[in-house]
C-alpha cells in the first residue's frame, strides 16, 4: 500500500476540552500482503459521536475489530483512558467499558429478548461463576436488563424468543445487549445495515437518544444518518485516513468530495 | 432455561412416582422378576445420571465429548481402590474422595482438551478416554482387564451407627433414586444460575459470548469439570451396585452409548437424556433377549434416530405439549 | 540394550507408523475435503484384515487376496458414501459421530455374523517368510520390511497423485476451501465418492497387509481408529504432511513404550498427544 494519509495522523485537533477515552496510535492490520488498516491514529472523546465512513473495503470493519480486540493488530497501539490496552483479549473489553454491536445480527436466537439482555448485564457481576441462586433473582442485573430493553424500545417484546422477531427488532435488541453491559463507549458496526426506511428512522431516533450519554463510534453507510448523528467524521479509504475532523469541515473538504462523497454520495 | 410445559412436567413427575413405588408395588405386577427388575431400574437410573451429566457438556455447552465414560469408570475405580479390603467403606470418606479424584482428572483433561474445539475436541476427548481405559487395563495394580472386586459395599454411618447398607437392595434403590432426582435438580439449578446462562449461550454462539465480555474457556472448563464429576458419581454408584469394576466401564463404546442416550432423549433438555437412558437400555434389553446379534439392531436404531429424530424424544414430547396447549 | 536392539525397535516403530499413516491419511483427507468425521474408518481396517484372512483361505494366495480385497473395499466405500454419508455433509459433527458410531456397531456385528467371534491368523506368504540376520542372536523379519516398503510406495504414490494430478489439485483445493471446489463447476459428488472410496481402500489395504503381523479378531478396528485420531490431532486435520510425521512419531512412541515401560505402554502415545496439545493445540504442522 503506497497511499499516505493526506492529513497528518497527529492532526486530530485539540479543539475540544472533553477527555479522550479511546485512542489509536499508528494502528495497522495486514492480512498476508493486504494492509487492511494502515497506520490509523484517531482520538475518540468522551460523549462524542464519531462516525467513520468510507467505501466498501476501506478497512472500517477491520478497524472496529481491532478497537474491540476481536483481531490482534499487526502494529500500533490502542489506549483506553491513557492505558495501553493493545493485545488484551476480547472478553476484557467489556470490563473497560467498551461495548460493540455487530454488522451481521449476532445474538442468541433461542433466548428471549430479556434473556439476551440479562446475559449481557451479567458482565457487570465480578464473575458469573455463580452456580446456585437463579439468575432471575439477581435484582440488580435484572433491573439493568429491563432498563436496556426499555432504552432500545423492546419492553413490549420482553419474553419473545429473539430468533422469531423481525430483522429490525433484532437489530434493536443488538443495541439493547450492548447497553445492558453498562458500557461508556459504544462501537456500532453498521447498525442500520439492511433496514427499511421506517426501521432506520426508529434506529436513528434511538441512537440520537443515546448520543448525549455515551461515546459512540459509528460505522455507517447511510449518509443521512451519519450527518444527523455525528459530531466528528472520519473518512477512510484503502485502510488509511483520508480526513478527520468536525462533520461540517470534513463535508466541505475538497479531497473528501472528490474521493468519496462526490456525485456518488447518494449511493451510500 | 425455558420452563417445561405443564403436561410434560406432570408426565415426568408421574414417572418418578412410579419409580419410587416400584420396590413396594412392583412385586404385584412382576412377581417373578421383581428383584431383577429393581436391580435393572437402579442400573438404568445410574446411567440416566451419566446421560444428564453428559447433556450439560454436549447439549448445553456444545462440548461433544467422546470420553465421558472414562470419568464414570474413574469414579468406580476410585471406590474400588479406596475401599478397605475386609470391611465396608465409610461413604462419608470414600465418596468425597472419589469425587475429588474425578474432578481433578476432569480439570486436567479439560484444561488440555478445551484448548481445541470442534472436531479436535471430539478426537482429543476420545483419545484421553482411551488413555484412562489403557491406564487401568494395562496396570497390574488395578487388576488389568479383569478389574477389581469390592468385597464389602460401602455403608452410610453417622456417629458410629450404620444407617444404610448399600448392599441392601431396597436401600440402594432408594439412594440411587434420590441421587438421580438430586442430580436433575442440581443441574436444573445450575442451568438457571448466572453460570448456566453463560454456558447455554456458549453452546449457541461462543464468539458472541466472548464479545460480550466472558472468557469462554473458563466457563467451558467449569462445565466440563462439573459434568465429568457427576459422571464420576454415577460410576461410583455403579461400582457399589455390582461390587466390581473393570476397564470396559471406561471404554469409548460406553461413552458412545451415553452420547446415544443424550441424542435419543433430546439434547439440551436434561430430562430428555434421562428418558433416553431408559428407552436405550430397555431397547437393548429387548434386542438382547430376542437375538444374539442385537448390536446390529442397536446400530440400526442409532442410524435411524440420527436420520429421523434429530431433536430426540424430548423434542417430540415438547412439540406435542405445545400443540396440545394451543387447542383449548 | 544393544544398538541392534534399538535399531530393530526403530524399524518396528517406523513400520507401525507407516501403517498408521495409510489409515490416518484417509481419515484426514475425508475430513479435510468433506468435513466428515468418520468413526467407522477403523472398521475398514478390520474389513481389510478379515478380507485378507477369508480370501487367502478361499484362493490359497495372499497376493490374490489383496488384489481381490481392493475392489471389494472400494465397493463398500462407494455404497456407504452414496447410501448414508452423503446425507451427513451438511449436518453437525455430533450427528456424524453418532451415525458413524452406529455404523461401527453394524460392522462389528456383521463381522461376527460372517466370520464369528474367534481370533484368526494369516500366514506370511512363503516368498517373504525369511528374516535378515543382524547379529548372532538378532534378526529382522523380511515381511516387516516388505510392509514398510509397500507403505512407503503407497505414500509416495499418494504424494504424486495429490501434488501432480488434477484430481489431487481438487483435493488440495477442497481441503482449503470446500465451497470453492463446488464453485469450480466440478462434479463434487463424484469427487467426494472417489476420495471416500480411496480412503476406504487405503485403510483396508493396511489392514490386509498387517493381518499376517497381528491376529485378526473382533475389535481390531477400534485400536487403530483411536491411534489414527491421535495421529490426526498431532499432525493437524486435513494436513497430509503432518499426518505422515505424526504417524511416525506415534508408531515410534508406541513401540518404544511397549519395550521400555510395558506397564504403561499405551499411555505413552497419549502422553505425546497431551504434550503436543499443550504446545501446539492445532497440530504440529498447523
Amino acid at each position: 500500500m503506497t497511499t499516505m494519509p493526506l492529513v497528518p495522523v497527529e492532526a486530530a485537533p485539540p479543539c475540544d476540552s472533553r477527555a479522550c477515552v479511546l485512542e489509536t496510535r499508528g494502528l495497522t492490520k495486514s492480512f498476508g500482503g493486504l494492509v487492511a488498516v494502515n497506520a490509523v491514529s484517531l482520538r475518540f472523546l468522551e460523549r462524542q459521536t464519531h462516525a467513520i465512513i468510507g467505501p466498501n473495503g476501506a478497512g472500517k470493519s477491520t478497524l472496529v475489530n481491532l478497537l474491540t480486540a476481536h483481531l490482534p493488530p499487526s502494529g500500533g497501539r490502542i489506549l483506553c483512558r491513557n492505558t495501553d490496552i493493545t493485545g488484551l483479549p476480547a472478553h476484557r473489553m467489556t470490563g473497560l467499558g467498551i461495548g460493540r454491536s455487530y454488522q451481521k445480527t449476532n445474538l442468541f436466537p433461542s433466548f428471549t429478548c430479556f434473556e439476551n439482555c440479562r446475559l449481557a448485564a451479567q458482565t457487570r457481576l465480578p464473575t458469573s461463576m455463580r452456580f446456585f441462586r437463579p439468575a432471575a433473582r439477581y435484582r440488580e442485573i435484572n433491573r439493568h436488563a429491563e432498563a436496556a430493553l426499555d432504552l432500545c424500545g423492546l419492553s413490549a417484546r420482553r419474553d419473545r424468543v429473539a430468533g422469531t422477531m423481525s430483522y429490525g427488532e433484532q437489530r434493536q435488541l443488538e443495541i439493547g445487549m450492548v447497553l445492558a453491559s453498562g458500557p461508556e463507549i459504544l462501537v456500532l458496526d453498521e447498525p442500520l445495515a439492511g433496514m427499511g426506511r421506517e426501521e432506520s428512522e426508529r434506529m436513528v431516533a434511538l441512537l440520537r437518544g443515546l448520543a448525549p450519554h455515551f461515546t459512540i463510534i459509528l460505522i455507517e453507510h447511510d449518509m443521512d444518518a451519519v450527518f444527523s448523528l455525528a459530531e466528528v467524521l472520519t473518512v477512510m479509504v484503502n485502510g488509511t485516513l483520508l480526513e478527520t475532523g468536525p462533520v461540517e469541515q470534513v463535508r466541505a473538504s475538497v479531497a473528501v468530495r472528490d474521493a468519496y462523497l462526490g456525485d456518488g454520495a447518494e449511493a451510500y | 432455561m425455558t420452563s417445561i410445559p405443564r403436561p410434560v412436567a406432570m408426565l415426568l413427575i408421574a414417572l418418578v412416582v412410579l419409580l419410587a413405588l416400584f420396590p413396594s408395588c412392583g412385586g404385584l405386577v412382576f412377581p417373578a422378576k421383581h428383584a431383577f427388575l429393581m436391580q435393572k431400574l437402579a442400573g438404568i437410573m445410574i446411567l440416566a445420571m451419566m446421560a444428564m451429566s453428559l447433556d450439560l457438556l454436549v447439549g448445553v455447552t456444545g462440548l461433544v465429548s467422546l470420553g465421558h465414560a472414562a470419568f464414570f469408570g474413574l469414579g468406580g475405580y476410585a471406590l474400588a481402590i479406596l475401599s478397605p479390603e475386609y470391611e465396608a467403606a465409610n461413604i462419608w470418606i470414600v465418596l468425597p474422595a472419589a469425587l475429588a479424584i474425578v474432578a481433578a482428572a476432569a480439570l486436567l483433561v479439560g484444561f488440555l482438551s478445551i484448548r481445541t474445539s470442534g472436531i479436535y475436541f471430539i478426537m482429543v476427548t476420545l483419545a484421553f478416554g482411551q488413555m484412562g481405559y489403557y491406564l487401568f487395563n494395562d496396570s497390574r495394580a488395578a487388576g488389568g482387564s479383569d478389574g477389581l472386586s469390592i468385597m464389602e459395599t460401602p455403608a452410610i454411618e453417622i456417629a458410629g451407627r450404620t444407617l444404610l447398607k448399600l448392599a441392601d437392595s431396597d436401600s440402594f434403590y432408594y439412594l440411587v433414586l434420590a441421587l438421580f432426582v438430586g442430580t436433575y435438580a442440581l443441574l436444573r439449578m445450575v442451568l438457571n444460575s448466572p453460570f448456566g446462562q453463560v454456558v447455554r449461550a456458549i453452546g449457541v454462539n461462543e464468539n458472541r459470548v466472548r464479545g460480550l465480555g466472558f472468557d469462554p474457556v473458563r466457563y467451558k472448563l467449569a462445565a466440563f469439570t462439573l459434568g465429568c464429576t457427576l459422571a464420576g458419581l454415577a460410576g461410583f454408584l455403579a461400582a457399589a451396585q455390582y461390587g466390581f469394576v473393570n476397564p470396559t466401564m471406561l471404554s469409548w463404546h460406553h461413552s458412545g452409548e451415553a452420547l446415544m442416550m443424550v441424542i435419543l432423549g433430546g439434547m439440551g433438555t436434561l430430562f430428555g437424556p434421562a428418558i433416553g437412558a431408559f428407552v436405550f437400555e430397555l431397547a437393548r434389553f429387548g434386542f438382547e433377549s430376542t437375538t444374539d446379534h442385537w448390536q446390529l439392531l442397536m446400530g440400526g436404531l442409532v442410524v435411524t434416530i440420527v436420520l429421523v429424530l434429530p431433536r430426540g424424544l424430548a423434542g417430540l414430547l415438547l412439540d406435542l405439549a405445545r400443540r396440545g396447549g394451543k387447542q383449548p | 540394550m544393544s544398538v541392534w536392539f534399538i535399531l530393530i525397535q526403530v524399524l518396528n516403530g517406523i513400520q507401525y507408523g507407516l501403517l498408521l499413516f495409510l489409515v490416518a491419511s484417509g481419515l484426514t483427507l475425508i475430513f479435510g475435503l468433506m468435513g466428515i468425521i468418520n468413526l467407522a474408518h477403523g472398521s475398514f481396517y478390520m474389513l481389510g484384515a478379515y478380507l485378507a484372512y477369508w480370501l487367502t483361505g478361499a484362493t490359497g494366495s495372499f497376493a490374490l487376496a489383496i488384489v481381490l480385497a481392493i475392489p471389494l473395499a472400494a465397493v463398500v466405500g462407494l455404497v456407504l458414501e452414496a447410501g448414508l454419508l452423503r446425507t451427513l455433509y451438511r449436518r453437525s459433527h455430533l450427528d456424524q459421530v453418532l451415525l458413524t458410531y452406529g455404523l461401527i456397531l453394524i460392522f462389528n456385528e456383521g463381522q461376527r455374523l460372517l466370520w464369528g467371534g474367534d481370533v484368526h491368523s494369516v500366514a506370511i506368504p512363503e516368498l517373504l517368510t525369511g528374516s535378515v540376520r543382524l547379529t548372532e542372536t538378532l534378526s529382522y523379519p523380511v515381511y516387516r520390511l516388505w510392509v514398510s516398503l509397500v507403505c512407503l510406495a503407497l505414500a509416495g504414490a499418494m504424494y504424486l497423485v495429490i501434488q501432480r494430478t488434477r484430481f489431487g489439485m481438487l483435493i488440495r483445493a477442497g481441503a482449503c476451501d470446500r465451497d470453492m471446489v463446488a464453485a469450480l463447476g466440478i462434479d463434487v459428488k463424484l469427487l467426494f465418492a472417489a476420495v471416500f472410496a480411496a480412503g476406504t481402500v487405503l485403510a483396508a489395504v493396511s489392514g490386509a497387509i498387517a493381518a499376517p503381523l497381528s491376529s485378526v479378531g473382533p475389535g481390531m478396528g477400534d485400536t487403530v481408529l483411536i491411534l489414527c485420531f491421535v495421529v490426526v490431532v498431532i499432525g493437524g486435520v486435513g494436513n497430509i504432511k503432518g499426518t505422515f510425521f505424526g504417524a511416525l512419531l506415534i508408531g515410534l512412541a508406541d513401540t518404544f513404550g511397549k519395550v521400555l515401560i510395558p506397564d504403561l505402554a499405551s499411555f505413552m502415545v497419549y502422553a505425546v498427544m497431551a504434550a503436543v496439545l499443550l504446545w501446539k493445540p492445532r497440530g504440529l504442522f498447523a
